[in-house]
């Protein structure tokens, strides 16, 4: 690609530095590049790296030189506090009870749907498909007074929830994060599935393959990449939200540990740095995903929105 | 349009039996009872789940707009017809800024991050070493909770020992800027947190879409003689009409429903002077210790029909297409 992007001028011409020795064209215009988009990704850390750089001083460093000074001791306790004292393995489990099914049945719901409205040529299929994309696209508080309403109809078994209800248990939570992220999966999905050959899955029926067997064995497989990608968008979302769990679940200590957060900061609000460790410490499961999809997070999305 | 369908045995789309329309296309296509079953099966669990819980909430809260409630008793619900209405638009003083805040935010959001996101991408999408670390440095914000965002920026806008102010005072001392508590500047430090998010969002979208972009175009492109700049404004940025439409989409949608940064940076007490925004009303309303569901609902019902115009746009534009 960029061999083929090479004309004088394809730099940003007024950011470069005027250099006024005369180089080799292109390694010149590199850095240039380089010193351009290094700034902005040093830039874009500060504020993150000033999070890292707290939450590793003691607090009593920094009540006594203030935040703005060069460290006297640099060191993990905070992590360790904060990790003790506040419950975080309990809220993160929380966390992962939310998320792990949640994101799976987005996934392979959506999957299905997508399934569905790109290899069967039904009339309804373009209303399937609207009816689930702007169904993510509506704003959350629009859909809360009466779904919490819903959900204090709706009874549950006492091994699901010990509310009894659909309210104030995981269960909701995850039927929720399904059934509102559904419509981007589907929307990215079915336009990734429409690229796949319909002669493979035709192939299939003609040997006597049944549809579930296509389903699972061939267009399941074929959409690994655009997995990977939704698996990184929805895993971050999902285990981000705090909208949903603020508004349907009642008790503090069942809640992931996003909102869960909000109360440690009221809770412990003298000791900012604490507070540091404990906000960075959260962030470290959607990272690990990221880092582990990374390489395909933008192949993945790439046919799905840029068809 | 379901009504073409020949299925007696469905009700609604709810389940949508595999009956072949013969009308649609040629290809003969027999589905099996098994077959059959398992579709309905999997496309019909999570329509209900969406209509459900998605769709019916949405509509009812259409209809509890015209009423009166306090969020109790469902037998207290009183219709009172457009009196929520009327009160939002004349007699409700947070109602008028909250509007200009979001249009504030969604002019900032699509004069600022969004182009710059774009403009990171052009630059990105080329063979260059580092490119993955730039990359993710500016991901990274997207990856993190908006409470860990929240608190982030916290630390760096508060006024006694904030990265701010301690720089400014070092700078030149003898500031004291309350940038979250001042109901002039508060908006504005939302929003440049808001854009930390928001310009990675769109970086990764856009240069998602470019890795898609055939690289003929440009070739051809350059061979009759344009620059990098004419390259992109004239071939590259039309040609990516599809992503262009779902970056303004995501553009709008984030701006309008933008609820979780400013919640937090507020002090996750509902809507503060100078930060005023139609979802914090709404949630003011519902979720507040004196519920006033039927005004929520309205200034909700205010939000989804300003939606519902971006959503429109998108749905238009992207199934114009496949609606032949």
């Amino acid at each position: 690609m960029t061999a083929t992007v090479t004309p004088p001028a394809a730099g940003p011409r007024t950011r470069r530095a005027p250099l006024p020795d005369a180089g080799p064209a292109r390694p010149r215009r590199q850095t240039g590049r380089h010193v351009l988009l290094g700034s902005i990704a040093f830039l874009w850390l500060v504020p993150l790296l000033w999070a890292v750089y707290t939450s590793l001083r003691p607090y009593s460093d920094t009540s006594r030189h203030g935040y703005l000074s060069l460290p006297h001791s640099l060191g993990f306790e905070n992590f360790g506090d904060a990790w003790n004292q506040s419950g975080m393995p309990h809220f993160f489990w929380n966390s992962v009870l939310i998320t792990v099914p949640a994101v799976l049945g987005t996934l392979l719901f959506s999957a299905a749907v997508a399934f569905f409205v790109s290899r069967f040529d039904f009339r309804f299929n373009v209303v399937l498909l609207m009816l689930f994309t702007a169904g993510n696209l509506l704003p959350a508080q629009v859909l809360i007074t009466p779904l919490y309403r819903l959900y204090l109809l709706i009874p549950l078994p006492g091994w699901m929830s010990d509310s009894f209800l659909l309210y104030n248990s995981v269960w909701g939570i995850i039927v929720i994060h399904i059934a509102y992220q559904c419509g981007f999966c589907t929307f990215v999905l079915s336009n990734y599935m429409r690229t796949i050959p319909k002669e493979i899955t035709e192939a299939a029926l003609v040997d006597g393959a049944p549809v579930w067997r296509q389903f699972f064995q061939i267009a399941l497989p074929l959409c690994r990449p655009a997995f990977a990608a939704l698996a990184t968008l929805e895993s971050i979302w999902i285990y981000n939200d705090f909208f949903w769990s603020l508004a349907l679940i009642e008790t503090g200590d069942k809640r992931p540990i996003t909102s869960a957060l909000a109360n440690l900061q009221g809770q412990y609000f003298t000791n900012p740095n604490l507070i540091a460790a404990g906000a960075l410490m959260t962030a470290i499961p959607t990272l690990l995903v990221y880092f582990a999809l990374q390489r395909q997070f933008i192949s993945g999305l790439t046919i799905g929105s840029g068809k | 349009m379901s009504s073409v369908r020949p299925a007696p045995d469905a009700g609604p789309p709810r389940a949508p039996a595999p009956v072949r329309p013969a009308r649609s296309r040629p290809r003969p296509l027999r589905l099996g009872r098994g077959d059959r079953l398992f579709l309905t099966v999997i496309v019909g669990v999570p329509l209900l789940a969406l209509l459900v819980f998605v769709w019916l909430p949405a509509l009812a809260s259409i209809g509890l707009s015209f009423t009166t409630w306090d969020g109790i008793e469902p037998g207290d619900i009183q219709w009172v017809g457009l009196d929520n209405y009327r009160e939002i638009f004349t007699n409700y003083p947070p109602f008028w800024p909250a509007v200009q805040h979001n249009v504030v935010w969604l002019l900032f959001t699509a004069l600022l991050p969004t182009p710059f996101g774009i403009f990171l991408a052009y630059h990105l999408d080329r063979k260059i070493r580092f490119t993955r670390f730039y990359q993710t440095a500016v991901f990274l914000p997207m990856v993190l909770s908006l409470a860990v965002v929240g608190f982030i920026w916290e630390i760096i806008y508060n006024p006694d020992n904030g990265l701010l102010n301690g720089v400014l005072n070092g700078v030149a001392p003898g500031h004291h800027i309350d940038w979250l508590g001042d109901p002039d500047l508060n908006l504005w430090a939302v929003l440049i947190a808001s854009a930390w998010r928001h310009t990675g969002y769109i970086m990764i979208l856009y240069l998602a879409g470019l890795k898609g972009f055939d690289p003929a175009l440009k070739e051809a492109a350059s061979l009759d003689g344009a620059n990098g700049r004419q390259t992109f404004l004239k071939v590259v940025f039309p040609a990516l009409k599809p992503v262009n439409i779902i970056i303004l989409v995501v553009t709008v949608m984030e701006s309008l429903r933008a609820f979780d940064i400013v919640y937090v940076l507020g002090g996750g007490v509902g809507s503060k002077p100078g930060m005023e925004l139609l979802s914090l009303l709404i949630t003011d309303n519902i979720i507040g210790e004196s519920s006033h569901i039927g005004y929520g609902s309205a200034l909700a019902v205010v939000l989804l029909l300003v939606s519902l115009v971006a959503i429109g746009t998108f749905l238009a534009q992207t199934f114009r297409k496949e609606d032949q």
